[in-house]
């Protein structure tokens, strides 16, 4: 090289490859600054010990049995979305409509807890499973036959029919309004226990919520073994890499988002059924309530590896439940859990840049070869 | 007058006022997704925005017995505007430096809209004590003075309807206007779009694109952040709300943008048209309850409507800027 006036500050450099234990150190190192950020954010509002609050968050999280609980559902009911959107994302079909495929599922669920509650138990649960992911697959397919025959903007489009979802759930809940005036549903089958997802340990639902994790896990395990090791999901990557690549390779990629768009539509409406069988019991705009836009950050941080997601999904359910118990605890309103797990999600998608990049300042640049790798 | 024509006109107000506060949103938002960045943060940015000129307002004229009414707008207009351009950085910041997934990204930021608007709203209305809500009344009422003179106070006078707004209504058309001369007939204009349709062949031409993008991206955001504060101050009268209204209408800006094929000019009366379509099912007869929640999802129908017959035709001036959603680093080209 020449001589040259100026040396830029930094060069960036593409890794061809990273270790997995550097990969990991980065994001913890990640982790560890959003904390700080977020904790000196909570010694500004609240002036406490961060670490006392910190403590607190452990307890609000896992303090009871029943908030371990309800902490490990509302895990299972974030990782059903992300594991739904995996097979888009991977892909890169952006499914932003998992909001509404929750939606579309949930009412389905209730509508079976209310018109078929006659059926015999087993047979109730089937056929509320089946129609919820039904009635999310064709939530997805729509957005997915558009992009797939006319390229129309799959962001755009899911976008929308999310709202068309909300829309149509109002419209539900004022047709199904329990007490009338009220508004809600209200729970249904709340003497009959009708359709609700049993408890595993107990005779009485909502005890524990066992279920919710067999269900849950073996939506992970199917869908990783699906994107890994069957044709299919060889396809979906292909597809994701480049467009071009699998037309060239024979690849029907018209075929593969439509597809793609059905399975992750219905593992998305199942994500429904979960959540208002298994959880709530009733059904209202905000049975989703956002958790279909978290689902696409956890998806996304996770590398469409579903076992991943259940660590991310994990870490976010864990910083809601605590912040909600700060706002509690310290009376401050509760709306500090979104800041602070925003603050965590910028953290971990700014030090991808890190993982995928490599940057050589200019004083060490010259010493540093032996460092690079 | 007929009744009819009076709710015809009431609809109409109604719907313009709703419109402005989208249409700051999408003319901000038209801006971005010119630079090739689709900024899923609308909803954040505007509530950074709301909840920035509120504070500016209600730090001043708490600790100012007689405020002064130009001071507190000014002060609550560049607050809303750094407050979401800042929101805009952090977005801007994560997906040009550090390469981060735009989508992703947009919607992180939008979580962290709504939590730290709603957070310090919350805390601004504890804080208030007593009534539970603050109300900056000196900005407000400055932010709300019309042209009395012309439209009276009569709701049932056609005047009314013209000229009975705010004036941040006013600039929001008049910023359209601008836009749209700004985008297509300047040169900062024509750098901008090829920035979001070929960054490469930009790149070649000398432009500076990361220079670009940022610019677009913050400035983009501190528009759509007036509509926050058009919200705040204008429609719910210098008070906190929190009933997530800013989020739905950030969506619907967002929307409105696909909807005007990207063009400011038709953002105009796009957004109107939205406002209307959002109240309408208040003035349709023999709608009970459950079908007006149909009605109102006309504006996302349309929407989507358009995003298929604009995908359908590929009419060159229709399609959205060809690198949108798409990262650039120069060395993958």
């Amino acid at each position: 090289m020449s001589k040259s006036k100026s040396e830029p500050l930094f060069r960036i450099s593409k890794r061809d490859d990273i270790s997995f234990k550097k990969a990991l150190m980065i994001r913890a190192i990640a982790l560890a600054a959003a904390l700080l950020v977020a904790g000196i954010v909570i010694i500004m509002i609240v002036h406490v010990n961060p670490f006392k609050v910190y403590g607190t968050m452990f307890l609000g999280a896992f303090g009871t049995r029943m908030r371990s609980w309800v902490t490990v559902r509302d895990i299972m009911t974030l990782l059903c979305i992300a594991v739904g959107l995996a097979p888009a994302f991977a892909m890169k079909f952006w499914n932003v409509g998992a909001e509404g495929q929750i939606l579309i599922g949930g009412i389905s669920t209730v509508f079976c807890m209310k018109y078929f509650d006659n059926l015999p138990t087993f047979v109730l649960f089937l056929v509320m499973i089946i129609t919820s992911m039904l009635c999310g697959a064709i939530w997805g397919f729509l957005p997915g036959f558009f992009k797939a025959n006319w390229n129309t903007n799959e962001t755009l489009f899911t976008l929308m029919m999310n709202y068309i979802a909300i829309q149509f759930t109002s419209f539900m809940v004022a047709k199904w309004e329990n007490p009338f005036g009220s508004n809600s549903v209200g729970i249904v089958n709340n003497d009959s226990m009708r359709g609700w997802l049993p408890s595993m340990f107990s005779s009485s639902p909502g005890d524990d919520y066992g279920w919710n994790v067999v269900i849950v896990m073996i939506a992970v395990v199917a869908m990783f073994v699906y994107l890994k090791y069957s044709k299919q999901g060889y396809e979906i990557s292909v597809v994701g890499d480049s467009v071009n690549t699998a037309r060239y390779a024979g690849i029907r990629v018209n075929k593969v988002y439509i597809r793609t768009m059905l399975i992750s539509g219905a593992v998305c409406g199942l994500a429904g059924f979960v959540a208002v069988s298994g959880a709530s019991h009733t059904i209202s705009t905000s049975t989703a309530g956002g958790r279909g836009f978290t689902a696409i950050i956890v998806a996304w941080l996770a590398k469409f590896n579903t076992f991943t997601m259940i660590f991310i999904s994990a870490l976010l359910i864990f910083l809601d439940k605590g912040a909600s118990q700060i706002a509690s605890d310290y009376h401050i309103n509760e709306h500090v859990s979104q800041i602070i797990t925003s603050i965590i999600l910028f953290f971990l998608l700014g030090c991808e840049f890190f993982i995928n990049y490599n940057v050589k300042f200019k004083k060490s640049s010259k010493k540093s070869k032996e460092v690079a790798a | 007058m007929s009744e009819a024509m009076v709710q015809i006109l009431t609809l109409f107000h109604s719907g313009v006022v709703y419109g402005v506060i989208i249409l700051f949103g999408a003319l901000g938002e038209i801006i971005t997704e010119k630079t090739g960045h689709l900024n899923l943060g609308v909803p954040g940015i505007m509530y950074l925005g709301g909840i920035s000129g509120l504070m500016a307002s209600f730090f001043y004229e708490n600790n100012n017995p007689d405020a002064n009414t130009a001071i507190s707008i000014i002060l609550a207009i560049v607050f809303a505007f750094i407050g979401s351009a800042l929101g805009g950085l952090i977005y801007a910041f994560l997906t040009i430096s550090l390469r981060a997934n735009q989508n992703v990204t947009g919607l992180a930021l939008t979580i962290f809209g709504s939590g730290f608007a709603n957070f310090f709203g919350g805390m601004l209305n504890s804080m208030s004590g007593g009534v539970g809500q603050i109300s900056v009344a000196t900005a407000s009422n400055g932010f709300r003075a019309y042209i009395s003179a012309i439209a009276g106070n009569d709701t049932k006078d056609p005047l009314y309807a013209i000229f009975g707004y705010g004036w941040l209504a006013y600039v929001a058309i008049a910023l359209a206007v601008i836009l749209y001369f700004v985008l297509n007939k300047t040169r900062v204009g024509l750098s901008l779009r090829a920035v979001g349709e070929d960054p490469a062949t930009a790149d070649a031409a000398g432009i500076n694109v990361t220079k670009y993008k940022y610019f677009g991206i913050c400035i983009g955001a501190g528009i759509s952040g007036m509509g926050g504060l058009y919200y705040t101050m204008d429609y719910i009268k210098g008070t906190w709300a929190n009933d997530g209204t800013i989020e739905a209408l950030g969506w619907l800006a967002v929307a409105l943008v696909i909807f005007t094929t990207w063009k400011p000019l038709n953002a105009i009366w796009g957004a109107i048209l939205f406002g209307i379509c959002y109240w309408s099912y208040l003035y349709i007869p023999g709608l009970d309850r459950s079908s007006s929640e149909i009605f109102k999802m006309l504006p996302y129908l349309f929407t989507l409507a358009v995003l298929i017959v604009v995908s359908l035709r590929k009419k060159r001036e229709t399609q959205p800027p060809a690198h949108l959603g798409l990262p650039y680093f120069r060395e993958e080209r």
